[in-house]
């Protein structure tokens, strides 16, 4: 089953900037697997997984998200699949200061109009999977930066989304946290979730079974399906 | 949990198999106080604002309907007094009033009371001998009877009003601001005025008499004492009437050509209720005025919440990206926005109903008014903070609405 896939897909920013970030891009994931997107900066990696996460459109081609050609969504259609099929995990974590880690893991499931009670139960439990069930009542300014990225991962991963995209995830966490969040990352992959790392961090690349490489706005290599 | 169970929905233009993004309303109210609660100070300053607005409208109509409210009562109780003075001819000549009048008006069947005052022309009031007669204080000397207190329902400050000593020993009573005049603020058995070229023993001061002013500045002798001591003519030169409440019209048409048949058209009647008429529209005049400038400090505060709603919309720009990728709807985002503009209009606005009723009962303690706030200004004040908030918050709302995600969570 395919998860993900582009077709053609190019990206041109419209003035002042009309940058290029993406030429032609084409490929596949299938579902369950765990692919590393890499390349330098400026390779189009970030715009890619905007497009990858309908946060952007493309200017050419087509983004296929679970079989859905999302060029011709609406917003509205667009908000709900990142509601329920999309978990995205940030290099800047995006945690609210002035909610506990566990209101900020349950405000991943606010969009989907659940309770606040089984919000709260789905954020325990995905707090308790990445290892953070004793800093539920902290605030995110009491915790480590990668006690902040897990807290991160358990509100991508709160509502088992299909798809996990993860941009820079280690970018801003030592080398040996970064490895174990890769770690966590690279376990949340199943036959249902496909997991999507950005990264110039050769060492995160081969934590995941697949590696495409950008290199100006194009694919340069791909190691293809596991 | 896993969206694969949820039930299909068949919407042309949704991916197979996903629900809509939705957010509870319940939900959305929790996110309107959450950023309030997150900046509290800046919360607490723009609510302020608001706060002093609707407290200042709240104000100006309270302590607008609480100085009415006693002038209202007072009206309801003066409202049936009728004055019957001494006019003049059309040539200019001062008409007394026949002595025959009181008696006559007495007979008219709806008129419950009467007393009668006579000036006491060419006669000054002085503090003692030594104080020169040019120095009249502007005190005139009325010949009263001792029904005035009550017809004119006024109530004796210090001592006590003209008795049965009064009716044949030199004994004066003072109206309030003849007193003042004189320096006369206690009474002792002692205390004495010059009139008419001898003492008087002074028996009493009255409080003022809104109705009949003249009373104020006035030296209250009895009728004998006058006429023996003095030389009054003991013609009235003002009569003072109450009537039936409802029949007040008719006897001030019937009053002139009773008091006097021979020349009605030299009386004058008053209803000095239509004074405390007058000082109700003057209470009431500066209102208008007051609430525009109230309503401009209200437009201010508007405008102070939509500044810092502005300000928050750039701060926030992470967390509207954050916001949109966990599957909010632009419209998500704008309602958000939207109700925190509201809540902080809405809490100023509460604030602002406390301070007003609380100055309208400083305001009312120190007049010695009533507190009384119009049950719907309350309602008003939180319908008009609610209404700024509203506009204050549709462009920071509409702002925040149309960042797009990608690039909001890019400038964060």
């Amino acid at each position: 089953m395919i998860a993900l896939e582009l077709r053609g897909v190019g990206k041109t920013y419209p003035p002042p900037t009309t940058v290029t970030a993406l030429v032609d891009v084409s490929f596949r994931v299938d579902a369950g697997e765990t692919v590393a997107i890499t390349g330098p900066s400026g390779s189009g990696k970030s715009t890619l997984l905007n497009l990858l996460g309908t946060l952007e459109r493309p200017t050419r081609g087509t983004v296929l998200v679970a079989d859905t050609d999302t060029s011709r969504l609406p917003d509205r259609a667009l908000s709900g699949l990142r509601a329920w099929r999309i978990g995205f995990v940030f290099q800047q974590f995006h945690l609210l200061e002035h909610l506990s880690v566990l209101d900020n893991v349950a405000t991943g499931l606010l969009y989907r109009a659940m309770s606040a009670g089984r919000r709260r139960a789905a954020a325990a439990r995905a707090l308790d999977r990445v290892g953070l069930a004793a800093r539920s009542a902290h605030r995110p300014s009491q915790l480590s930066g990668g006690e902040r990225q897990r807290t991160a991962i358990a509100r991508a991963v709160v509502g088992e989304p299909d798809i996990v995209l993860a941009d820079e995830p280690t970018g801003n966490l030592d080398t040996a946290t970064g490895a174990q969040i890769i770690q966590l990352i690279a376990g949340l992959a199943d036959p249902h979730t496909t997991v999507l790392v950005i990264t110039h961090d050769a060492s995160v690349a081969t934590a995941m079974r697949r590696e495409i490489r950008l290199r100006d706005g194009r694919v340069v290599g791909d190691t293809g399906p596991a | 949990m896993r969206p694969r169970g949820v039930p299909r929905s068949r919407g042309v233009m949704r991916p197979r198999g996903v629900p809509r993004s939705r957010l509870r309303v319940a939900d959305a109210g929790t996110l309107g106080g959450l950023a309030i609660r997150a900046r509290r100070v800046r919360s607490a300053l723009s609510a302020l604002g608001i706060a002093v607005a609707i407290g200042a409208l709240v104000a100006v109509l309270g302590i607008a309907a609480s100085a009415k409210a006693d002038l209202l009562a007072q009206l309801g109780a003066e409202g049936n007094l009728l004055t019957l003075a001494a006019g003049q001819t059309f040539s200019g000549n001062a008409v007394p009033l026949p002595t025959t009048a009181e008696d006559m008006i007495r007979a008219v069947p709806p008129v419950r009371e009467v007393t009668a005052v006579a000036n006491v022309s060419g006669v000054t009031v002085r503090r003692s001998a030594a104080v020169p007669a040019i120095n009249t204080g502007g005190i005139t000397v009325l010949a009263a009877q001792p029904s005035l207190p009550h017809t004119l329902s006024a109530t004796v400050l210090r001592g006590h009003f003209l008795d049965g000593v009064a009716q044949r020993y030199p004994e004066v009573v003072l109206g309030y601001s003849a007193a003042q005049n004189l320096g006369i603020s206690v009474l002792t058995s002692t205390t004495q005025v010059y009139l008419g070229g001898q003492y008087f023993a002074v028996v009493g001061v009255l409080a003022p008499v809104d109705v009949a002013p003249e009373i104020d500045d006035a030296a209250l002798v009895s009728f004998p004492v006058a006429q023996s001591l003095l030389g009054l003519d003991p013609a009235p030169s003002r009569i003072y009437l109450r009537a039936d409440p409802d029949q007040v019209a008719a006897v001030a048409e019937v009053l002139p050509f009773t008091a006097s048949p021979e020349q009605p058209e030299a009386v004058e009647v008053r209803r000095p209720s239509d004074v405390l008429v007058a000082r109700v529209a003057a209470k009431t005049a500066f209102v208008g005025l007051f609430l525009a400038l109230g309503a401009v400090a209200l437009l201010v505060g508007g405008v102070g919440i939509a500044n810092i709603m502005v300000i928050s919309v750039l701060e926030r720009r992470g967390e509207i990206g954050l916001r949109r990728a966990l599957g909010a709807r632009s419209r998500h985002v704008a309602v958000q926005f939207f109700l925190e503009s509201l809540a902080l209009a809405v809490v100023g606005g509460v604030l602002g109903v406390g301070l007003g009723t609380l100055a309208t009962a400083v305001a009312a303690h120190i007049g010695n008014n009533q507190v009384s706030v119009p049950l719907y200004v309350p309602f008003a004040g939180l319908g008009a903070a609610a209404a700024v908030g509203i506009l204050a918050g549709v462009y920071p709302a509409l702002r925040a609405a149309r960042l797009a995600p990608a690039q909001a969570l890019r400038t964060a």
